[in-house]
């Protein structure tokens, strides 16, 4: 492990220590070049060089740490300032104590351009500033280009999956044994079948690029859904829907309210005898759309059925990949009831 | 006459049979029941001579149904659910419809059946059917149980141990034994390997019921369960118990 590591941390202070000596050397040519003595163009380089290492590795850590908003880039540019002039009070400090007996006449020269020196300093600390501002902000983009790109597949693959639900064999075969049935004895009614059937597969292939959908279509393929179920399950299937006005134009990740009535639907038929009232209660709270859906079941049944998820882990799934939230489903169970609610934030 | 019954929680499913069977004049409908436990009474009160079944119902499923009945009538299976394997069906001597099924397919099953009627291997055949499907259903959370006229359903939890009794097992929970008709090493190749241990040749244990080993004689030990009975077990058995605990 060792072995490979290092050679990247020895590289960095490789280009480190190159950029640095670099710095200097162009620092001290530059004075040098104006006519000052090589003595003082050296030690002036060493001391302000080694201070600005110091006070990079600081706002490295600063700004690794903190990424500012475009508004907050000028609190960084204050504050680069005040480096800026701590840099130069401590040089002028160092120079004053150490070398003033050497340099008598640089001393004055010193005095005189603080100011300069101040404003060197504040460009080579704004744009350090600036080049990590800048650096952080195309690696924060580049991960959020990747997540986007890895939510993008996997939803693609809970849309999969979802179809997979929706098309679930034994939903389809029972629904067509019931049209058969039908075609014998009510051929109106199995014409009015075949073509509910139909607006129900249609819907679930129309969306495939959607991951959101208004209330108001999620209702129409639920209605449709459930009206096939009601043929299958009249006589002892009865659904309740109640839903806030407010809440038909509000946004949800498309499919995701027929698994949880399937699965209630499940429970309810097949965890009970007799009659079973699946209840669907959507209401919005403080910009969260609220989906209730309630159905009886017998506790034992339930617990000794295969798959004690309930079924509804893909809805789980799908929401944490969107909403990064784990608390948007939640599901109660008492002796007699079986509650599922989700949550879906208002974006 | 013939008599018959149809066994489906959905009506248009048991309408299509009805339909179907309409032009057999020799046959007769004896009930239609909306889940096992109406199938339980109706085959047990009423002897029919063949019955139409669907696996997928409440509560309890088509095959547990049939696991409670002493004496099993002929069958034809109707249904969507071909998560089963189908096929095991297809060298015996029942038939099976898959929904939606046609009139033509129908009309053979009968035909089969009739062909078939006189031999009684069928009823031999079908359990040996059942012990090659149910260890693939995954549904093995729990036991479907019958004691007097009532249907219970236990969870796998809830068994302290199973016992060899004959041609049946004992099934022990803390309170209560009921008697099923299986084999000890069905419920060996069924159970979860890590919570029960077949610990001898009458007896299977789940893990999680001992409360320790003790030691009989020389070389010779018995694990007492929290319900207090002790369970002997036999060399082998302990060896097994061992690796499993990991001691």
């Amino acid at each position: 492990m060792r072995v490979t590591k290092s050679p990247g941390l020895f590289s960095s202070l490789l280009l480190l220590l190159t950029v640095t000596l670099l710095w200097s050397f162009l620092h001290a040519f530059g004075l040098y070049w104006s006519g000052l003595s090589w003595q003082f163009a050296i030690i002036d380089s060493a001391i302000s060089n080694l201070l600005n290492v110091f006070v990079v590795f600081i706002l490295f850590n600063a700004l690794r740490f903190y990424q500012p908003t475009p508004k907050k880039l000028f609190y960084v540019f204050i504050w680069n300032i005040i480096l800026a002039k701590a840099v130069t009070i401590i040089f002028s400090y160092l120079f004053e104590h150490l070398f003033t007996e050497i340099f008598i006449q640089e001393k004055a020269l010193i005095n005189s351009t603080l100011i300069f020196r101040v404003a060197y300093e504040t460009f080579l600390l704004t744009s350090f500033s600036l080049f990590m501002y800048l650096w952080n902000n195309f690696k924060s983009q580049q991960e959020s280009l990747m997540r986007k790109s890895a939510l993008e597949k996997i939803s693609k693959e809970a849309e999969l999956y979802n179809l997979r639900q929706q098309l679930q064999p034994h939903f389809l075969f029972n629904s067509l044994n019931s049209i058969s049935a039908l075609a014998g004895s009510q051929p109106e009614l199995a014409r009015k079948m075949i073509q509910q059937l139909s607006d129900f597969l249609r819907g679930t292939l129309k969306n495939d690029e959607q991951q959101f959908a208004t209330m108001t279509d999620e209702l129409e393929q639920l209605r449709l859904y459930l009206e096939i179920e009601k043929v299958r399950f009249g006589h002892r299937m009865n659904t309740e829907i109640y839903c806030e006005y407010e809440c038909l134009q509000m946004k949800l990740p498309s499919f995701i309210l027929q698994p949880i009535v399937e699965n209630a639907i499940k429970f309810g038929l097949y965890g009970s005898l007799g009659e079973v009232f699946i209840r669907i209660k959507i209401l919005c709270k403080e910009n969260y759309l609220h989906i209730q859906v309630q159905n009886p079941f017998d506790f034992l049944v339930a617990k000794t059925q295969k798959g004690t998820g309930f079924g509804l882990n893909s809805v789980q799934r799908r929401l944490f990949l969107l909403f990064s939230r784990n608390d948007l489903l939640k599901c109660e169970a008492d002796e007699k009831e079986f509650t599922a609610t989700i949550k879906i934030p208002q974006l | 006459m013939i008599k018959y019954l149809i066994i489906d929680d959905e009506p248009l499913a048991r309408a299509i049979v009805k339909e179907y069977l309409q032009p057999y004049s020799d046959f007769e409908l004896l009930q239609e029941c909306n889940d096992g436990f109406e199938g339980v009474k109706a085959i047990q009160h009423q002897n029919p001579d063949l019955i139409f079944l669907d696996i997928q119902m409440p509560k309890i499923t088509g095959f547990e149904m049939l696991d409670l009945i002493e004496k099993l009538p002929a069958i034809i299976f109707t249904t969507a659910f071909d998560e089963y394997a189908m096929k095991a069906f297809d060298s015996n001597a029942i038939d099976y419809l898959l929904k939606p099924f046609s009139k033509e397919r129908f009309d053979k099953a009968i035909q089969k059946w009739r062909l078939q009627k006189e031999n009684s291997k069928q009823v031999e055949s079908l359990r040996e059917v059942f012990k090659n499907l149910l260890p693939q259903n995954d549904e093995q959370f729990r036991v479907v149980v019958k004691t007097g006229n009532q249907i219970r359903i236990i969870s796998i939890s809830e068994i302290s141990c199973i016992e060899a009794c004959d041609d049946y097992v004992k099934i022990h929970t803390d309170a209560e034994v009921f008697m099923k008709k299986k084999t000890m090493s069905f419920y060996e190749s069924v159970l979860n390997e890590k919570e029960f241990v077949r610990v001898h040749r009458s007896f299977i244990i789940n893990l999680s019921q001992i409360k320790r080993i003790e030691l009989m004689e020389k070389e010779s030990y018995c694990a007492l369960l929290k319900s207090g009975v002790k369970i002997p077990l036999s060399k082998s058995g302990y060896t097994r118990l061992k690796d499993v605990l990991g001691i």
